[in-house]
């Protein structure tokens, strides 16, 4: 089976990380733009950090045979400098058109202040003029208020629930996400965030419309795997498989399909200049294998579920 | 003769299909505007509207070229990293050509950075872009180490020896083959065959094997004793001869 981890912030993974999701059938991946961790202090280190994720990280990902795609945007926690946000938002528009750029985010809320509200709003007006999908973040505190708000804002901005992606959902959140027909990402991230044996059962309650599962792997303790052990799980545990390909691949394609930066044909049919120069991979050979994360040396193969 | 212009004009237009009309207004109005913006976008439009196809050039094309511009190679161009070279050439601009490539350069993606420099047989005031170059000859991305290196007469015309033989070194390291850079004979010299015998022993000790190319710059200096020894050692005797 093919997969997409459409969360996956690789600039803060090894290259050990690229190969596993490769043997475990990751195709493509989305890097959404975010907080690396370290605040940045001086707009030119935001702007160089862009110019990764549409260049270097791009390139690093083809080595493995991986599709790499970005979303371009100002998270919410630097939001809140408002000096670096003015310069930031100066920048957006020059690369929200880059190759791969398949969506303005993740932008959204942290702590629900003022600043984060206001270039929440700018940034989802300028992904309307664009017509670019929307990755929108929720907050992990108030994450029932600050999600309904993040749809409510997104509404009162003329935005197609279709084009916007509320990511983050837990079992609080997905019937209103979904109701409100918005996709719902789930990121299956240890601890913080959901297990991939809960997704197994959302999934079961709720089907596969509508629901993208990704890893948000990042510089936290997480895992690049978590789109591959959840679909395995799921597998194991009796969810169709039409439905598993659908919340592991087929959803995250169309929904970031809709920029027009991402088809199938750029895995499978690479134009011959990405062939000779950027793309490694034949993922061709590795279409229709069933996800494979069990080499008996992979330490982090041996555990499937995810707390 | 044919301005390189031109030819690049000729060869993205027929090759649109249905974009056509769009890449000819968009050009037309980028010579006469001069905006940035009007440039920004046209060069994040063009494999948006044009996709990403080799230009299919015929032998009469790539005789144009080289007439136009000895040395340069457009085989291997795609249709948007030609349309975005055309628009770097046609833009009028009163800033010097060099800053107005860093722009662009500094927030490029990966098919722009290959596109930009694919270019550099073409630009104005070429000496000036002596430190864009070198950026881009430091990337490890080899697709854009190549767009400098490999089938243009960029290198082999403007750089010094020291920038000359530490991009042949590189392409030793990267992996990438030297057959394709220009000037290979013509820019040999004692300091490359020093670096490059250095190289070849390193490999040797290490029990890997020497790129065969490696021996086109070293041939001029096969009278050299260290350069003699390691051609019999790496059993290029027929490089001796």
């Amino acid at each position: 089976m093919m997969l997409i981890d459409p969360h996956a912030h690789m600039i803060s993974r090894t290259t050990d990380d690229y190969q596993a999701m490769a043997d475990a059938g990751v195709v493509a991946l989305i890097e959404p733009a975010f907080w690396v961790g370290q605040p940045r202090t001086y707009v030119g280190t935001y702007v160089d950090y862009l110019s990764s994720i549409v260049g270097w990280e791009r390139f690093r990902a083809g080595q493995f045979g991986i599709r790499h795609y970005c979303t371009v945007g100002l998270n919410s926690k630097e939001a809140n400098n408002e000096e670096l946000a003015e310069g930031v938002m100066e920048w957006l528009p020059r690369f929200a058109l880059k190759e791969g750029v398949v969506a303005i985010g993740e932008i959204g809320y942290d702590e629900q202040t003022a600043l984060e509200d206001r270039y929440f709003r700018l940034q989802l007006e300028l992904a309307r003029e664009l017509a670019l999908p929307v990755m929108v973040h929720t907050p992990h505190r108030d994450k029932k208020r600050g999600t309904s708000r993040s749809m409510d804002v997104c509404e009162e901005h003329g935005l197609d629930p279709g084009m916007v992606i509320i990511d983050h959902n837990n079992e609080e959140t997905v019937a209103e996400t979904l109701q409100r027909g918005f996709w719902a990402g789930f990121s299956i991230y240890p601890s913080t965030k959901m297990g991939n044996a809960r997704m197994v059962e959302i999934l079961r309650q709720y089907g596969g419309e509508r629901i993208i599962v990704d890893s948000a792997c990042d510089w936290g303790i997480s895992d690049c795997l978590g789109v591959a052990k959840t679909a395995q799980l799921a597998l194991e545990r009796g969810i169709p498989p039409e439905t598993v390909e659908r919340v592991c691949y087929r959803n995250a394609l169309e929904a970031y399909g809709q920029s027009g930066q991402m088809a199938e044909e750029d895995w499978l049919n690479p134009p011959a200049i990405d062939q000779r120069t950027l793309y490694a991979g034949n993922s061709i050979l590795r279409g229709g294998r069933e996800p494979h994360i069990e080499t008996p040396d992979d330490r982090r193969a041996r555990r499937l579920l995810i707390d | 003769m044919t301005r390189p212009e031109e030819l690049l004009r000729r060869w993205v237009l027929d090759q649109a299909g249905p974009e056509a009309g769009w890449a000819a207004q968009s050009l037309d109005t980028l010579a006469k505007s001069g905006q940035a913006r009007d440039l920004y976008i046209f060069m994040g439009l063009a494999p948006r509207r044009l996709g990403k196809a080799d230009l299919r050039l015929g032998p009469d094309d790539l005789a144009a070229a080289e007439t136009a511009r000895p040395g340069w190679s457009p085989a291997g161009w795609s249709i948007d990293g030609a349309a975005r070279v055309l628009a770097l050439l046609i833009f009028p601009t009163q800033r010097p050509f060099a800053e107005l490539f860093k722009d662009l350069r500094r927030t490029a993606d990966v098919a722009e950075l290959i596109a930009l420099y694919r270019g550099l047989p073409l630009y104005p005031e070429p000496e000036s872009l002596d430190f864009e170059v070198g950026e881009g000859l430091r990337s490890n991305i080899r697709a854009v180490f190549e767009a400098i290196a490999h089938d243009t007469p960029y290198p082999r015309d403007h750089f010094d020896d020291h920038r000359w033989n530490h991009m042949v070194l590189k392409a030793l390291f990267v992996d990438t083959r030297l057959t394709p850079i220009l000037g290979l004979r013509e820019r040999a010299n004692p300091e490359l065959a020093r670096i490059l015998v250095d190289y070849a022993e390193e490999r040797l000790a290490a029990g890997r094997p020497v790129p065969e190319d490696l021996w086109i710059p070293l041939s001029p200096f096969r009278e050299d004793p260290k350069v003699a020894s390691l051609l019999r050692r790496a059993g290029q005797e027929e490089a001796l001869s």
